[in-house]
């Protein structure tokens, strides 16, 4: 079976149709419940996440950032996800996921700063205004197992599959298909699957590792992987947030419930470069670009909201919105401090480190030796 | 009664032991570290008696036991981390140096990682390829990793329930060749903290430094020169990173020469490090340059040839007449 012919989860078609697919019916309940405002929040997560991702790109442009890794065309994978995922549940990210860290609370210029190597890190993942959300990780598919492992904790400490769906705790890890032919990514599965754990991985196929194709990584469907590792898996259409959502809710808590881990693989597109450091014209064609651009997922749920009778006011409202948050990270980040030096010497270690003590204090005296100086 | 003798083995079995009754949330993983009790014994009957869910027998993946220790260690636990061999830990190298290294920095102290990797490593045992190996210098060249290796039992039970205790991720080297060695363990009182270097032999003309298996080879080396009228001081490092020059600069400005050995390979290696900064502490002290005895630059050769290729007394011995006539 070729990935053309796999079996996908879908309700939206890419004109905004509610059209569910045969594998989306077992599904349907799900959708059937999301009232309107719910519907609503999903397209201004992913209008105002694009607004924001698009005006990071143009930061970087401007040599406000080191690098910028664009989110644009997987808002529907990452917000159909993001908003399945219960308020207790932790999120792994890898390093693109900026609409999951948006929902899940993370103020994104922390991500612009990490982005302009202003901090290795950027927010705290154990406040709990960030949503359990991690840190994003940009060693490919090294999240993957720590995402286990934290599962497995969630397991031994009776934090999960006590049948409370309100509490019991799942997580999710985000990886794409370039990380899925790492190693620590099929170690991490195997562990999962070995130690039942609560977890849902999250695949973004967005088609592209780079400038490398996913043909490359993957000859046989990359849903085959985990199903393979014994792993529950859905192949879904990763540009309809209403598929993201319903797979991803009912395998987390599924998961949470003590069924052990699921897998989705959400079949997407970067419609951008992997970041502001490539040209993906010299790669892939103009008219793949054009194809998956009448695929793109907001324009998709834009016309299915139109269809159910949301008004032109709601769409300037959203739009005015992603501006207001788009001039906000604008103005922060060109204010941004550059950190100061000791603060590289301030984390190396928990406990006291004599060398790294001495060094900082050497720095400290050698900067302060130019004040009034020749220097 | 405090003191107990027992081997190298036991001793880490009996600290292992004693670190997971003081603390609920210490949990070992590893292969074959469960039923079997590891590969030299040193888990043995700790899953029996701890249960399943606090001694792990892991699928055989490293990447994967370090990095689910990691996300062990975020969820709240204490994992110790089983390495069966030297050479089985490059799988995991990624893991540790790129995330177990750097997390707390990297979330500039709003997480801990009380992660310990143990590695049992060095030569002498006459095992196959990837069994003998002392990769201790890429471990100790890593910022955010702690690196220690006991060289005796009593420090073996002690170092590694301070290692356990450490909110910092700690490589323990265990040099296997000294498993089966017997010694009194002090099971009330520490003799030292866990990155100390230690005096262990007194002595005035020439000061020998190593760690783990060397200390022995050290001992050995300086009971023959006592017989030929040369006077060692021998000092056991312990730590490796970081590295508590004070008593071995102390030891050289009174002696005036130093030799380190080691077993892994001289270039770009501990004794490099030692030998610079020793020269810039005690530079007129130094009656003689620091001399290294080490493992030669090339893979560990078959165990038919190790020792060949392994430092001893008599090499011990061959860079002390060197300082001595220099």
């Amino acid at each position: 079976m070729t990935s053309a012919e796999t079996p996908i989860v879908r309700f939206l078609e890419p004109d905004g149709s509610f059209a569910p697919s045969p594998e989306a019916e077992p599904l349907r309940e799900i959708v059937d419940e999301l009232d309107d405002a719910a519907l609503a929040q999903m397209y201004r997560d992913m209008a105002v996440t694009r607004a924001f991702d698009q005006q990071a790109t143009m930061l970087q442009r401007q040599g406000q950032l080191a690098l910028w890794p664009p989110s644009l065309g997987q808002e529907a994978a990452q917000v159909g996800s993001a908003r399945a995922a219960r308020s207790q549940d932790t999120i792994f990210p890898s390093y693109r996921e900026h609409a999951v860290a948006k929902i899940r609370g993370v103020d994104l210029v922390s991500v612009l700063a990490l982005m302009r190597s202003a901090t290795h890190g950027g927010w705290d993942p154990t406040d709990p205004k960030n949503g359990n959300t991690r840190l994003y990780t940009l060693v490919l598919g090294t999240q993957v197992p720590h995402a286990t492992g934290f599962a497995m904790g969630l397991g031994f400490d009776g934090r999960t599959a006590t049948g409370d769906v309100e509490k019991d705790e799942a997580v999710i890890v985000y990886y794409g298909d370039g990380a899925a032919s790492e190693g620590d990514v099929h170690e991490a599965m195997v562990f999962a699957a070995s130690y039942n754990t609560p977890q849902l991985f999250f695949l973004q196929n967005n088609q592209w590792a780079i400038s490398v194709p996913v043909a490359t990584q993957a000859a046989a469907p990359l849903a085959d992987r985990s199903a393979g590792y014994g792993i529950p898996t859905l192949r879904i259409d990763g540009n309809d947030v209403l598929a993201s959502y319903a797979a991803s809710r009912m395998y987390l808590d599924e998961s949470r419930a003590g069924g052990g881990p699921r897998a989705i693989e959400a079949v997407t597109y970067r419609m951008g470069a992997h970041t502001t450091s490539d040209d993906p014209t010299k790669y892939r064609s103009k008219d793949e670009e054009a194809s998956w651009g009448r695929r793109d997922p907001i324009a998709r749920m834009r016309a299915f909201l139109e269809n159910r009778g949301a008004g032109s006011e709601f769409f300037a409202d959203v739009d005015q919105e992603g501006e207001a948050l788009a001039a906000d990270v604008r103005t922060r980040i060109a204010a941004w401090p550059d950190p100061d030096p000791s603060s590289m010497f301030a984390h190396v270690y928990s406990e006291p480190h004599a060398l790294v003590e001495q060094q900082a204090a050497w720095l400290a005296e050698y900067e302060a030796s130019f004040e009034g100086g020749a220097a | 009664m405090t003191f107990e003798t027992m081997p190298f083995a036991r001793a880490m079995n009996a600290g292992l032991r004693r670190a997971m009754e003081d603390d609920s949330r210490v949990m070992l993983m590893g292969e074959d570290i469960g039923k079997l009790g590891g590969v030299f014994r040193v888990t043995e009957h700790l899953q029996r008696d701890f249960g399943e869910n606090r001694v792990l027998d892991t699928p055989l993946a490293e990447a994967g036991i370090v990095g689910s220790a990691i996300g062990l260690a975020m969820a709240g636990f204490r994992p110790v981390v089983e390495i069966q061999f030297d050479g089985f830990v490059f799988p995991a190298f990624d893991q540790i140096t790129t995330q177990l290294a750097k997390l707390t920095n990297r979330h500039e102290g709003s997480i801990r990682m009380p992660v310990v990797i143990r590695i049992p490593y060095g030569g002498h045992i006459g095992a196959i390829e990837h069994h003998q190996e002392s990769p201790e210098a890429y471990f100790a060249h890593t910022p955010g990793l702690r690196v220690v290796s006991p060289s005796t039992p009593n420090d073996a039970y002690w170092m590694i329930q301070d290692a356990i205790a450490s909110d910092d991720p700690v490589i323990f080297m265990e040099p296997k060749s000294r498993y089966w060695q017997k010694g009194e363990v002090d099971t009330e009182h520490r003799a030292a903290t866990l990155h100390a270097t230690r005096v262990i032999r007194g002595g005035s003309d020439v000061t020998l430094v190593g760690h783990g298996a060397m200390v022995s080879v050290l001992l050995q080396a300086a009971s023959i020169a006592e017989g030929e009228g040369i006077s060692c001081e021998v000092v056991d490092l312990r730590s490796l990173s970081p590295i508590d020059y004070d008593p071995i600069v102390d030891s050289v400005r009174s002696t005036g020469r130093m030799v380190w050995a080691q077993e892994a390979p001289g270039t770009t290696s501990l004794g490099g490090e030692i030998a610079a900064t020793v020269a810039e502490r005690a530079f007129y002290s130094l009656e003689a340059p620091v001399l290294r005895v080490t493992g030669f630059d090339v893979p560990f050769p078959p165990a038919k040839l190790e020792s060949f290729y392994l430092p001893d007394a008599d090499r011990v011995l061959e860079a002390v007449d060197r300082v001595l006539a220099f």
